[in-house]
């Protein structure tokens, strides 16, 4: 349990920054250091179970179906990152407690680093690879946080961003990698994976496996050709930078090398691979450093070339090479971090980090200047300081090391590292601290508190601590290589003078070089000027740039927001999915004998035939297309009618007249023609489809109609009657049998009559109703209200109102039916409005159509939900007989109720939508003359609403 | 039998019912009555979800009609997950659109309703005409509420949409058809009993009906190449709408897994097999296009739209797998991707609520600081793209690691992994924009509507958390949730099996 502490102390604690940031900024700071300092001795209390080398792991589910649990364990190389993460993470607390300006939010500031330290312990305590890679993922996003935290730095959010998308995107390779690792494996708790190393290397999957892992570790730990980000993560606060790439993210990817060595190393491989790229980067880097004049950068680059070199004594694959590189680990730490501060401190003090404008420091800041000097010996590998301990055993290292048969690359291009070290730490030293002479300088530069630079000097004496007595490190670092190789490294014995080896010759001639190379850097830097220099960034850029160009380029070309377009495109690829299909399957055609063609039937084909292509070719004159789509309408009924459905011959019809109705309403707003969208070529292509889907679809019905199959509908002709109470089978089906559908189908109804007015509604407010008073009343009938019509409209009303109640009732047993009676009566309705106009139907109007819609609704629901209190399932009818005086006896059915709610349903979303339209229609003619067969009649447009009074309200 | 099966479908329809009835000149009542039941439907929905884990699917016969002659709905773990998650994210929504948005246009809350009665409706149903007729409710309900506030944008892009669903529309009644007359019914546990048997001579015609089926559901999935109108719709619709809309997407998904999973699937898988043959590729392609699309946006919005996208194809990844242990993650991802979109859409709104006339676009400028809204946006960046330890990346380890199972790693890890990059490349420009480069302003707009359309975004994000940390038992219900999803002879047992309420002629 106090292995998970130590980890979910920061994550605990970060949330609390920004409030103990409110109590000040000391608080928050000592807050931060209290949780790591609680967290480090939580671990040291660990330590002699990490030493001794105990099973000590602490477990809890997460995601036990997948392998992902919280298991946490510490062993030698746990605890010596994590010592690492906790000690320079108390330091850091401190210094950027002085580092921090007052503009600089620290609640914010000391979040995230809580957040990263959190997730740096989660990666080198995690005892699952899945969790591990959460935290992996955790430090991608937590130092993206860290490195922006300058946000209003262009340099900061780039650095930052690319930072994110390097780190993370190996992340997402690394996820890979795990699943594949922990596929071979079977398991997924590091401590299972750790004893199969031979299955593993054996698996068909190593490779994979390893090159996924490789990617996620080479991306963290900069390594050619990923080491691109890290220069540009500088723009982060210094102390974020001394963190970062001294102990912590940058040291994940190592971290991962060493963590899995016992698994993937030892391999052709991995040695290939992972040796190269470190020697590469360490050499390459170290090249860069040299000609860098800001500090930052060149410190950045130097941490890339000592992560190079970490990396090339993990990929040799000897144990003793491993154990250099732990070794070498805990020394660039410490001397990396110290001089990471060092450089915060000029940074801090003199306001710029320019080499260039640098100078004899030393005696102006002595403290900061001694402590910064000692740290850079350290880093060139001067004895008796702990980089000399490292460089001697890599260049050992390196000395017994062939490459593909190539004996003298490993050496000599170590020895090249190791001498553009010593060039650029010379550099740094020398130029900045050293010698003469001072600029002008933005600030006059003086020793900083002493809290400032009491974390360097802790650093720098330890660094001093285990190069002279490297038998003070010795357990602790022979405990985390032990940890490395899996036991293979039998002794590891640290001292300054191992006697007059290859490599003290080696290491003498990288220093002799690399002062050389400093004595003559003015000539070697006009000759790199003149060389080519990739810049990374530049083409990491470029890259990005094109990929976003290249994705706007793509969508946009497919992604028009033509409806043509993609309208075909899910009419052919449906058409497509089902051609092929039905190709792939077999078929036979149906033996269901054709009904002989009668001339009526003929001819009914053939007037549908000539309407649709009619229609084809007249489609831009709506009102055309209106009345040659109706004349459709009217076929289909007929031909219901033909095939003994007259009901649904009946709802056709009554369909057709109440939308062509509406539609004339709505055209009348609209303008005449519909304009052409598409060229000849594309109508063509568009024929083409049509005519392939059409013939699929007649090809469809022709086989569903040339067989017969057994089907449910058997059962509901003969429980129609018994069971249903009626016996019109349509009617029972569609308010029984199906009344769950009906009660969908007429809720569509009337969403869409409530949708047409909220959306009409809208358009009378705003841009649109500005346009609508604009609008040129068209060319206007001289009698908008011929009185023939008139009053056969008001004559009729009460007949067709009689006529749908009639409908309606009989519904049950014979055609007709709620459904067919509210589309009666609303024709008739409507027939009112417009003989007569719309605002003196209106204000005759009874009701509101929004209570017949939301009132028919109801009550077909409620008759649905009244079988409750029977214990029934909704929609559950029941049926009687009741004798009326005069018209005899008739059938109640409770599903007549639901009929009514049908009813009412139509008929208010006729009226609704009809209501809507004209309202529209209203606004848009505006005041206008009264009718000329009429005188006006003041009097009662006085009394109208205003608004109602701009139509003509004759007729009454 | 349990009156409560149906109450999902009941309440939104009666509540719609009474707003439009009664409450329709108080803005006030419909909020109070629109919150109300909405909670009462999450309340519902849990006690359904609960009473579903107990075992077998509960068949409710309507009108009492014996399956499969009348309509039936089948409440089991499937349907009930689906219900309770499509609550939730209303409840969320609906508080977040009281907030002022319901007050832009005319029935919004009645809409909302009859928007939730289509969609519960589709969950519940077991039969496939039935379906369809909540595909209906669905389709006009949001079409009503992409409309809501009005605007030219929105009629153009509504057009779109309501033209492309309703092709989507004929494509199902053509396939309804086919299917109804090669298997001669309607009812979907019948249809499981059925299609196995049907003849030889007319498997090309329940093929090409199931194309057909398949094409429309992948279309409401929005998948390549049917996935055209989902940034043209969804970037046009007003928030609150496009919040819920996210359950849309998920309906076509629902079907697939109940239709072509457990419907189709039977004997031999052909149809499955078939499907899946095409749903794979196209997920991974969509995956592609809608990761290519979030860098290609030049607005938050249409970011979003196309993230929308990619976890769709995300999502249609294990569900085209057909393997009941792939079908757990892919519900897992589900309600990931749900909740996730929703807390998106609402979060462009916050955003560009806050930055004035420049709204949503992805141009530097004075933004309206709130460091609570700047986090959320990341919490919501991490969990889209699948960083850790959100439930996007749970989700994704769980799809990752059944494609492997089912044979296709290689080019699904590929997409996954790919696209995650650069979804998290777009995310970071975006986000870096918007709350880095864009410095507070006192220009940028002030008044805002208060704290509580946060909250509402926090409280969706919370739910993301909340599947992350709780993913393993999470997981354990979805796992067993997918096992009776794809368990045919249960649920064939249970809906043909029942008895029915022995309804004779004068019951």
């Amino acid at each position: 349990m106090t292995l998970a502490l130590i980890v979910l102390i920061p994550f605990l604690a970060a949330p609390l920054m920004p409030l103990a940031a409110r109590a000040g900024r000391g608080v928050c700071a000592l807050a931060a250091g209290l949780a790591t300092s609680l967290s480090l001795v939580l671990l040291l209390a660990d330590a002699p179970a990490a030493f001794a080398g105990a099973d000590h792991r602490w477990s809890a589910a997460w995601l036990p179906q997948l392998g992902l649990s919280f298991s946490f364990a510490v062993d030698g190389l746990a605890f010596f990152f994590a010592f690492l993460i906790l000690a320079i993470g108390v330091l850091i607390v401190a210094y950027a407690r002085f580092y921090l300006g007052p503009a600089d939010p620290v609640g914010k500031f000391y979040a995230y680093l809580s957040l990263f330290q959190g997730s740096m312990l989660g990666i080198v305590l995690s005892d699952n690879i899945l969790l591990l890679l959460v935290f992996w993922e955790l430090t991608s996003l937590s130092s993206f946080l860290l490195i922006g935290y300058w946000n209003h730095l262009p340099q900061s959010r780039q650095g930052a961003r690319m930072a994110l998308i390097v780190t993370g995107g190996g992340g997402f390779a690394l996820i890979a990698g795990m699943l594949l690792l922990g596929e071979i494996a079977g398991s997924y708790q590091l401590g299972d994976i750790l004893l199969q190393g031979d299955a593993i290397k054996a698996s068909p999957l190593y490779l994979p496996a390893l090159v996924l892992i490789l990617l996620g570790a080479f991306t963290k730990s900069a390594q050619f050709p990923f080491h691109f980000w890290l220069p540009h993560a500088m723009a982060a606060p210094t102390p974020v930078s001394a963190y970062l790439h001294s102990a912590t993210m940058v040291k994940a990817g190592i971290f991962l090398l060493a963590r899995l060595w016992p698994v993937l190393a030892g391999t052709d491989a991995w040695f290939l691979v992972v040796s190269l790229t470190g020697l590469a980067t360490m050499a390459m880097a170290a090249w860069i450093a040299c000609f860098k004049d800001d500090l930052k950068a060149l410190l950045a680059f130097s941490t890339v070339s000592h992560l190079g070199l970490v990396t090339m004594l993990l990929g040799i694959g000897t144990p003793m090479a491993a154990a250099a590189g732990v070794l070498h680990v805990l020394n660039h730490a410490t001397f990396k971090a110290a001089l990471f501060m060092s450089v915060g401190i000029v940074d801090h003090e003199t306001g710029t980090r320019d080499l260039r404008r640098l100078g004899g420091l030393l005696w102006l800041m002595p403290v900061t200047g001694s402590l910064a000097l000692i740290a850079c010996a350290a880093m060139a590998g001067v004895p008796p300081l702990n980089g000399f301990l490292s460089k001697e055993l890599m260049l050992e290292a390196a000395a017994g090391t062939t490459y593909l048969g190539l004996p003298w690359l490993f050496p000599l291009t170590a020895v090249a590292g190791a001498a553009l070290s010593v060039a650029y730490t010379a550099r740094l030293a020398f130029v900045a601290f050293v010698l003469g002479p001072r600029h002008e300088l933005p600030n006059h530069p003086h020793d900083p508190p002493v809290g400032m630079w009491a974390p360097v000097a802790v650093l720098v004496a330890a660094a001093i601590a285990v190069g002279a007595w490297p038998g003070l490190a010795e357990g602790f670092v022979a405990a985390a290589a032990r940890a490395t190789t899996g036991g293979a490294l039998t002794e590891l014995h640290l001292a300054l003078w191992h006697g007059f080896t290859p490599a003290l010759a080696m290491s003498l001639t990288a220093t002799v070089g690399g002062l050389a190379l400093f004595w003559q850097y003015g000539p070697i830097e006009k000759a790199r000027a003149a060389l080519p220099r990739p810049e990374a960034k530049r083409m990491f850029d470029a890259a990005f740039d094109a990929l976003v160009r290249t994705a706007e380029r793509a969508i946009a070309a497919t992604h028009t927001q033509v409806l043509h377009h993609h309208a075909s495109v899910a009419v052919i690829a449906i058409a497509a999915a089902a051609g092929a299909w039905f190709l792939l399957a077999p078929h036979a055609p149906g033996d269901r004998a054709a009904l002989p063609a009668t001339v009526p039937a003929v001819a009914a084909w053939l007037v549908l035939a000539v309407v649709a292509a009619a229609l084809v070719l007249r489609h831009r004159d709506r009102l055309q297309a209106v009345i040659l789509t109706s004349v459709v309408g009217l076929i289909v009924s007929l031909t219901f009618l033909q095939f003994s459905a007259p009901d649904l011959a009946l709802t056709q019809v009554s369909v057709e007249v109440v939308t062509t109705i509406l539609m004339l309403l709505a055209l009348n707003l609209l303008p005449k023609e519909t304009p052409a969208e598409t060229g000849a070529g594309w109508r063509g292509f568009d024929a083409a489809v049509a005519i392939a889907v059409g013939l699929g679809a007649g090809g469809l019905a022709y086989a569903l109609m040339t067989r017969e199959v057994a089907t449910i509908s058997a059962y509901h002709v003969a429980q129609s009657k018994p069971a249903g109470g009626g016996t019109n089978v349509v009617n029972v089906i569609l308010v029984d049998f199906r009344g769950f559908d009906t009660f969908g189908e007429i809720i569509v109804l009337g969403i869409a009559a409530l949708a047409i007015y909220a959306l009409l509604d809208s358009a009378l407010r705003g841009a649109a109703a500005r346009r609508l008073a604009a609008m040129r009343p068209g060319e206007e009938s001289r009698d908008a209200h011929p009185l023939l019509l008139v009053v056969a409209t008001r004559v009729l009303l009460p007949l067709a109102i009689t006529a749908g109640a009639y409908i309606f009732v009989r519904g049950h047993n014979m055609p007709g039916g709620g459904f067919i009676a509210g589309l009666v009566v609303a024709i008739a309705l409507i027939m009112q409005y417009m003989a007569s106009g719309y605002a003196w139907a209106a204000a005759r109007a009874r009701f509101d159509a929004h209570l017949m819609i939301g009132g028919g609704v109801l009550i077909a629901g409620l008759t649905g939900a009244g079988a409750w209190l029977f214990g029934r399932p909704f929609l559950t009818s029941t049926f009687g007989h009741l004798r009326l005086p005069l018209i005899g006896e008739v059938e109640l059915a409770s599903a007549a109720a639901f009929d009514l709610g049908v009813f009412l349903t139509v008929v208010g979303t006729v009226m609704l939508s009809l209501a809507t339209i004209s309202r529209v229609e209203e606004r848009a003619e505006g005041p206008k003359p009264p009718p000329p067969h009429r005188a006006p009649r003041p009097r009662r447009r006085a009394e109208a609403e205003p608004a109602r009074s701009l139509v003509p309200t004759e007729g009454g | 039998m349990n009156q409560w099966l149906i109450a999902p479908a009941v309440l939104p329809a009666l509540t719609a019912s009474v707003l439009v009835l009664a409450l329709r000149h108080s803005l006030a009542a419909q909020r109070t009555v629109s919150l109300g039941a909405t909670a009462l439907l999450v309340a519902i929905a849990a006690g359904l979800f609960w009473v579903a884990r107990a075992g077998e699917p509960m068949p409710y016969l309507l009108g009492d009609w014996p399956a499969p002659f009348g309509i039936v709905l089948v409440v089991d773990r499937l349907s009930t997950t689906m219900l309770l998650l499509a609550a939730v994210l209303a409840l969320f929504v609906l508080v977040y659109a009281v907030n002022g948005w319901d007050a832009r246009g005319r029935h919004f809350h009645a809409l909302f309703h009859f928007q939730l009665l289509g969609i519960n409706g589709a969950f519940l149903t077991g039969d496939i005409f039935n379906l369809f007729v909540f595909f209906e409710v669905m389709l006009i309900a949001s079409y009503g509420l992409m409309l809501h506030g009005g605007g030219a944008r929105r009629l153009k892009a509504g057009f779109q949409y309501v033209t492309v669903n309703l092709i989507g529309s004929v494509v199902f009644l053509f396939a309804v058809g086919l299917i109804y007359a090669v298997t001669g019914t309607l009812n979907m546990a019948d249809l499981a009993v059925k299609v196995p048997q049907v003849q030889a001579g007319d498997r090309a015609l329940l093929s090409a009906g199931a194309a057909l089926l398949l094409g429309v559901f992948v279309l409401k999935a929005s998948l390549v190449p049917l996935h055209w109108w989902l940034p043209i719709a969804y970037a046009a619709a007003p928030a609150p709408a496009a919040a819920l809309f996210a359950i849309l997407t998920k309906v076509g998904a629902y079907s697939i897994i109940r239709v072509f999973g457990l419907v189709l699937g039977g004997e031999d898988g052909g149809i499955s097999t078939l499907a899946g043959s095409l749903l794979v590729p196209a997920a991974i392609v969509t995956l592609a296009v809608g990761a290519l699309g979030t860098l290609a946006s030049r607005n938050l919005l249409d970011l979003v739209c196309f993230a929308v996208v990619a976890s769709m194809g995300t999502l249609l990844i294990p569900l085209g797998l057909f393997r009941s242990d792939a079908l757990g993650g892919g519900l897992y991802y589900l309600l990931h991707s749900t909740v996730i979109a929703a807390a998106l859409f609402l979060l462009v709104d916050l955003v560009a609520e806050r930055r004035g006339r420049l709204g949503d676009a992805l141009r530097p400028g004075p933004m309206r600081q709130q460091p609570l809204l700047a986090g959320l946006f990341l919490v919501a960046a991490v969990a889209l793209v699948g960083m850790p330890p959100l439930s996007g990346f749970v989700g994704k380890l769980l799809i990752l690691e059944s494609s492997r199972a089912a044979g296709q790693g290689a080019a699904v890890w590929g997409a996954i992994l790919v696209s995650s990059l650069v979804l998290l490349a777009a995310f970071a420009r975006s986000g870096s924009l918007l709350f880095w480069k864009s410095p507070p302003s006192e220009r940028a707009p002030a008044q805002g509507a208060g704290a509580v359309p946060v909250l509402c975004l926090a409280g969706l994000l919370a739910l993301t958390v909340l599947l992350s940390v709780f993913a393993g038992p999470v997981m354990a219900e979805l796992g067993a949730v997918a096992e009776q999803a794809g368990d045919r002879e249960g649920y064939v047992r249970a809906v043909l099996g029942s008895v029915s309420g022995a309804r004779s002629g004068a019951s």
